[in-house]
């Protein structure tokens, strides 16, 4: 294992105190609940958005805490969920008076970090926490015999436009509701061409041939639908996008995110993006909306994941609204 | 050794603890190594962690009635494991004490009640039922030889009745070796879940060793 690091078991509280360092201006870090948050709280009376989950997919979700998106974003250790501990310190930090909305991805231990951390809240403070479980990952198949698709870059997109909508007034119910909306419109797929490697496990967590892709990675290394010999990145975007266009819902134009996994050159990325546009031109979809660049990692897996959404006019709106975080930022 | 005991007061519920602490140490590899074949290779690592955490939370405290000791277990573990086995083992303790209000001991009837509520709050915080390859296959065989050994007119007596269920816990772990995971991370693995013993079903099994060998009045107990 070769890793810029000090030392393997605080790589999460370091990287925190370096992100509080970086961005005095925009940031506020609570290392002991290992919270980033708003250095400047939004208005009373406004909607508060949190997220979380494990470490190592930066700039996920810490990356996003800023005007126009989250609140707070509470860490875990890498690749494992938050304790609800963090997700009552940061409910409790960020309401202000009109209720939270917990973002959570679909995975096990993080659905029932914020459910009991939701529960907590309610008993302890009489605080209204609303949660939505973001699940876009179409590599899940037979979600019926599984814990169902996971969460991966649709939760992105929920952030920026919840935040968005929670910024302009709405009320808990509502942006609920947005949230709801964004991620039923969204759907997801990736391709990692290496694995992982988890600081504390020291080696790649699979293998993978020096010629071969997993089709369909989760963001933790879980496994894809399939094995495939690499293909160029026309092939590739092919692969990802059938399944996405097979299950996405709705009629119209689209947000098309292209992702990197993490040790993926922006170069590739590119590329990537202009082959996908190009086949999606092919099938008659409008891609009237753009994000490409590394948002939702896992360490430093190279691959990339490809996410469409359905915009309409207002969430086309939303999306647009100004923001300013550490790691995305327009029209402020 | 000391002699077996029949009801638990919080200080032999306390045994218990400090016995599963050590126990989950010493098979801290074990169980990673278990996780790694169908997880993320952490369950023993997280659990030895968090009942490291409940035994200073018991150093640090005298505990009144038994709801007051459960609470501070369940949420330190809640606080200190992670994933989805903090949660998991965190309400069964929680719901464990609840169930048994005001109660400064608990006999073998009090005990199968009290255990029986945990076992509700795992089936309801992890939405599972039996036979999902889950710490459940564990919990559900145990509490049935439990239940069948400490009642009726040839009941055993406590100690022979936890052993009864501890037994049941073991048979319940291995039984999960040939089913196919569909609930949590495992279950993405489809059909190459099947063939490996579930991390979870293995810890709970080890928290039944621990009680068994407390109640027997064996190493570890008070």
């Amino acid at each position: 294992m070769k890793k810029i690091i000090d030392a393997v078991d605080d790589v999460v509280v370091d990287a925190l105190r370096g992100m509080s360092l970086a961005h005095p201006d925009t940031l506020r870090v609570d290392l002991d609940h290992r919270l980033v948050l708003r250095a400047q709280p939004k208005d009373d009376g406004k909607v508060a958005i949190i997220s979380g989950g494990g470490s190592g997919h930066e700039p996920l979700h810490g990356g996003f805490v800023g005007h126009g998106m989250l609140d707070a974003a509470c860490a875990g250790e890498v690749f494992t969920s938050p304790v609800p501990d963090q997700m009552t310190a940061a409910i409790a930090a960020v309401d202000r008076g009109a209720g939270v909305l917990q973002i959570v991805k679909n995975y096990t231990g993080d659905v029932m970090n914020f459910e009991m951390a939701a529960e907590l809240a309610d008993a302890e403070s009489g605080i209204a926490v609303r949660s939505v479980i973001t699940n876009d990952d179409v590599a899940v198949e037979d979600s019926t015999f599984t814990a169902g698709r996971r969460g991966v870059g649709g939760t992105v997109l929920v952030e920026k436009i919840a935040g968005a909508a929670a910024e302009e007034g709405l009320d808990l119910e509502a942006v609920t509701a947005v949230a709801e909306r964004v991620n039923a419109g969204a759907r997801s797929m990736g391709v990692a061409l290496t694995s992982a490697t988890v600081p504390a496990n020291g080696k790649p967590s699979f293998e993978l041939g020096e010629d071969e892709v997993e089709i369909g990675i989760g963001i933790h290394g879980e496994p894809g639908r399939r094995r495939e010999k690499l293909a160029p990145a026309k092939d590739l975007a092919r692969t990802m996008l059938e399944p996405i266009l097979a299950e996405l819902p709705g009629e119209g134009p689209v947000l098309l995110f292209v992702n990197g996994l993490g040790g993926t050159p922006l170069l590739e990325l590119y590329i990537l993006a202009a082959d996908a546009h190009e086949i999606l031109a092919e099938a008659g979809i409008e891609v009237s909306r753009h994000l490409v660049g590394n948002f939702i990692t896992s360490l430093d897996m190279a691959g990339a994941s490809l996410t469409l959404l359905r915009l309409d006019e207002e969430l086309t709106r939303w999306w647009d609204a100004p923001v300013s975080t550490p790691a995305l930022r327009k029209g402020i | 050794m000391a002699d077996a005991l029949t009801a638990l007061t919080p200080s032999d519920l306390a045994a218990w603890l400090r016995r599963s602490s050590t126990l989950l140490a010493e098979h801290v590899s074990a169980l990673n190594e278990l996780d790694a074949a169908i997880g993320d290779a952490d369950h023993g690592s997280n659990m030895k962690r968090g009942f490291a955490a409940v035994v200073t939370a018991l150093d640090a405290e005298e505990f009144a009635d038994i709801p007051a000791l459960m609470k501070k277990v369940g949420m330190t573990l809640v606080s200190s494991v992670g994933g989805a086995s903090g949660p998991l083992y965190g309400t069964f303790f929680l719901r464990l004490g609840t169930s048994q209000p005001g109660a400064t001991q608990l006999d073998a009837a009090d005990l199968l009640a009290a255990l029986r509520a945990g076992v509700g709050g795992i089936e309801q915080r992890g939405k599972a039922t039996v036979g999902e390859k889950t710490m459940l296959d564990a919990w559900a065989p145990a509490l049935d030889a439990f239940e069948q050994a400490s009642t009726g007119e040839d009941a055993s007596d406590l100690a022979a009745a936890v052993r009864a269920g501890a037994e049941g816990a073991e048979q319940g772990r291995e039984a999960t070796t040939p089913l196919q995971a569909s609930k949590g991370r495992a279950s993405y693995l489809g059909e190459r879940s099947i063939g490996h013993v579930d991390p979870g079903a293995a810890s709970t099994a080890l928290l039944w060793q621990a009680l068994a060998e407390t109640v027997a009045g064996q190493e570890g107990s008070a």
